[in-house]
């Protein structure tokens, strides 16, 4: 397996998220399309730790992850208030904050 | 003694600190004994200081004290340093002297008034800062003294600032001094700039041992344009035309403070400085006969005005613009011993007719009219008779202190070749003997013009003040004698002096024989006879013949009253330009337009764009994803495009 598949793999998951992070509407799948994002840049270190033959893009990996775990943690929480107060799931719902 | 000279300034400062940060707490009479009591330690270390200089050969009179380098930048060096000479110590003595004794007098006329610590602090830091100008031994120093001194003035002109008058009046005090520092400070750094050294010695050595390069010139040169700036200086000071105006004001504060700052010291601090300068000045002639001339022009002008006011301080307070104006007489013709024997006499009557003015105003209850005044004499007599003696004295009675230094000046005029000068001089010295005996009758002679109420409240003043008065009085009788002229013995005072003009070039006056010397003292004392006569005439014999003069020749009456029109001249010709142009032009249109318009145009420029960027923040996340994506496939594609050969 050369390098370049696993890029081109990464590219392709990182696009659905991306794409999916803009036109989808329900919070939840918002939230799993930022993880597919953030899943897509680990692929990508970790293939890049290997072809390189070095660790540093392993570690980098667990930071994502730590990261990844603590704002799925917090991006629920808010889901479930937002639900609570507002009754939807939809983020454009939540727009008061602009100018 | 010498070696702790610092202290002379340095304990009415500490006297001022005390009261003016601890006064408020303090009862009035500790708050006396701290301001008197520094006043008179200052006094006794002065004279100390004078009677160890006396130790000192004539010509090794000359002791310079470095305390530290107060300012060194590159080439420019000014230190911390007191010059004692005699004409120094002569200065010392009278600030601490007179000082002293009018800080005594203080505690009894200010007995009542509210901000008693306020006042104390300020007389002493006066005496500080009169001393550090006298005492200084550069340009600079002497410049911070300068300052100082215009500072107290101010703030004891406004003592009483619930008044609008005497805020207007301390303001403009403050900003007609101002106008003469500028030329002041021009003429130090002309001469930082021709002698790199600011130091008195120094600069004034340079001059003398180099008379090529600072010759006496015949036309403008270096040393006249020096002599001119700080001459602007001195008329600001000194109350000169044409920048008197203030001084007649300056008497809104309380008596003491005219007696002090604005008859016998600070007022008389540009006299001092021409004479200490006299190296510089005695090789400018042009200068000196400016000097003159405004001198001449003051005293005349002056002592007219005198003439016809009613209010006793501002009298006096025209005697004391007319006198300051013998002193630059006396410089102007190169006779500066003679305009600091007359600074010394004037010091000691000048200040006890304020004082006893003071003390009249006193027992009046705060009255300043003299047409609201006479027959005092019975209710006041220490007052009466001190004043009378101040009143001989300034008139030039022999053998009072003003005869000898008056006569002293005019001598020096005609024996120099000022025939002019004399002959306005000598018809001052009549004006000035009539106007000093109209006060003196109106205030003390015939029936008094007041009211019933005030009868009752009339009364002699206090020990503190009437004590002061008396030894006034008997410094204004003998204190000519140290200068007696060629004709008695001789002049002690002069010889005393010599070491300090050294340096000057002096013209020895033409040889005239003590005959014609006398002929013209008995003038000088016939003139102020004939002035003393004359109000006499009109104040006592006929009271109504002043009434009836001032509505036969009302035109000139008028023009007196209303001091020539000066002020209103002032005010037409600076003060109001200066005033419309600020607001019509700089606040209208430089503040309000140009610089408001910028500020407000750049303010409103950025709230337009924003009114359209706003919209960008809607508040939608998938938007901002939106843009966030737009933005990093452009910064991908530019690395992709541009930077990718590197």
């Amino acid at each position: 397996m050369d390098l370049q598949h696993y890029l081109i793999l990464s590219l392709l998951l990182f696009f659905v998220g991306a794409v999916g992070f803009i036109i989808k509407k329900n919070v939840i799948s918002v939230f799993l399309c930022l993880e597919l994002m953030l899943n897509a840049a680990n692929l990508t270190f970790v293939a890049f730790s290997r072809h390189l033959n070095q660790v540093h893009g392993q570690i980098f990996v667990f930071f994502v992850m730590v990261v990844a775990a603590a704002e799925a943690a917090v991006g629920l929480a808010i889901t479930i208030v937002l639900f609570r107060i507002r009754n939807t799931l939809s983020v454009d719902d939540a727009d008061t904050m602009k100018w | 003694m010498t070696d702790h000279l610092w202290l002379v300034p340095l304990i009415p400062l500490a006297g001022a600190a005390v009261n003016g940060l601890a006064g408020k707490r303090f009862s009035k009479s500790l708050i006396s004994v701290v301001a008197c009591g520094t006043a008179g330690i200052s006094f006794v270390l002065a004279l100390a200081s004078f009677f160890d200089l006396l130790q000192f050969a004539p010509d090794q009179r000359h002791l310079l004290k470095v305390y530290f380098t107060w300012i060194a930048s590159g080439d420019f060096v000014a230190k911390a340093e007191f010059l004692l000479d005699p004409l120094s110590a002569v200065m010392i003595l009278i600030v601490t002297g007179v000082g002293f004794l009018i800080h005594v007098y203080s505690i009894g006329y200010m007995h009542a008034e509210d901000g008693y610590y306020r006042f104390f602090s300020y007389m002493n830091l006066f005496l500080f800062s009169m001393l550090i100008l006298v005492l200084a031994g550069n340009f600079l120093l002497m410049f911070v003294g300068w300052e100082g001194v215009g500072l107290c003035s101010y703030l004891l002109i406004g003592y009483y600032f619930d008044r609008r008058s005497a805020g207007d009046a301390g303001k403009k005090a403050f900003i007609v001094n101002r106008i003469g520092d500028i030329g002041f400070i021009l003429g130090i750094f002309l001469i930082f700039m021709t002698f790199s050294n600011l130091n008195f010695g120094e600069v004034f050595h340079r001059i003398a041992e180099d008379p090529q390069r600072f010759p006496a010139e015949a036309e403008m040169g270096i040393l006249t344009a020096i002599s001119l700036l700080l001459f602007v200086g001195a008329t600001g000071k000194s109350a000169q035309i044409p920048l008197y105006v203030w001084l007649p004001d300056a008497m809104e504060g309380p008596t003491p403070v005219s007696a002090l700052i604005h008859a016998a010291t600070m007022v008389t601090a540009g006299v001092y400085m021409l004479v200490r300068c006299s190296p510089i000045f005695s090789r400018a002639p042009i200068a000196l006969s400016v000097v003159m001339v405004i001198g001449i022009l003051t005293a005349l002008m002056a002592a007219t005005i005198g003439l016809v006011q009613t209010d006793i301080k501002r009298v006096l307070a025209y005697s004391t613009v007319s006198q300051l104006g013998y002193m630059f007489v006396a410089t102007g013709v190169g006779a500066f011993s003679a305009g600091i024997f007359h600074l010394m006499t004037h010091a000691f009557f000048k200040a006890l007719l304020f004082l006893g003015a003071g003390s009249v105003i006193h027992a009046m209850g705060g009255e300043q009219d003299l047409m609201r005044m006479g027959g005092l004499r019975k209710n006041t007599p220490v007052t009466f008779w001190t004043m009378l003696i101040a009143a001989l004295a300034i008139s030039g009675i022999f053998p009072l202190a003003g005869f000898f230094s008056k006569d002293e000046i005019l001598w020096s005029a005609w024996s120099r070749h000022h025939p002019l000068v004399w002959f306005f001089g000598f018809a001052t010295a009549g004006l000035t003997s009539f106007y000093m005996f109209r006060l003196i009758f109106l205030a003390f002679a015939g029936e008094g013009r007041y009211p019933e109420e005030v009868r009752h409240h009339l009364h002699e003043s206090p020990r503190s003040m009437t004590g002061p008065l008396v030894a006034l009085g008997c410094l204004s009788i003998v204190g000519g004698l140290v200068g007696l002229p060629a004709w008695i013995g001789s002049n002690t005072f002069f010889r005393f002096l010599e070491p300090s003009l050294a340096l000057a070039l002096n013209p020895e006056p033409a040889e005239a024989s003590h005959a014609s010397e006398l002929l013209f003292a008995g003038l000088s004392i016939a003139v102020a006879g004939a002035g003393i006569y004359f109000a006499y005439r009109m104040y006592v014999v006929n009271p109504k013949s002043a009434g009836e003069m001032a509505i036969r020749w009302k035109n000139i009456h008028r023009v007196l009253l209303r001091k020539y029109y000066v002020d209103e001249f002032y005010d037409a010709a600076i003060i109001n330009p200066a005033m419309n142009a600020s607001s019509d032009v700089l606040w209208k249109r430089v503040d309000a337009g140009l610089i408001d318009g910028t500020v407000n145009g750049a303010g409103r420029t950025v709230q337009n764009f924003a009114t359209v960027l706003k919209h960008v923040q809607n508040g939608l996340i998938r938007s901002y994803a939106t843009w966030i994506l737009i933005g990093m496939v452009a910064m991908l594609l530019y690395i992709y495009v541009f930077l990718r050969g590197y």
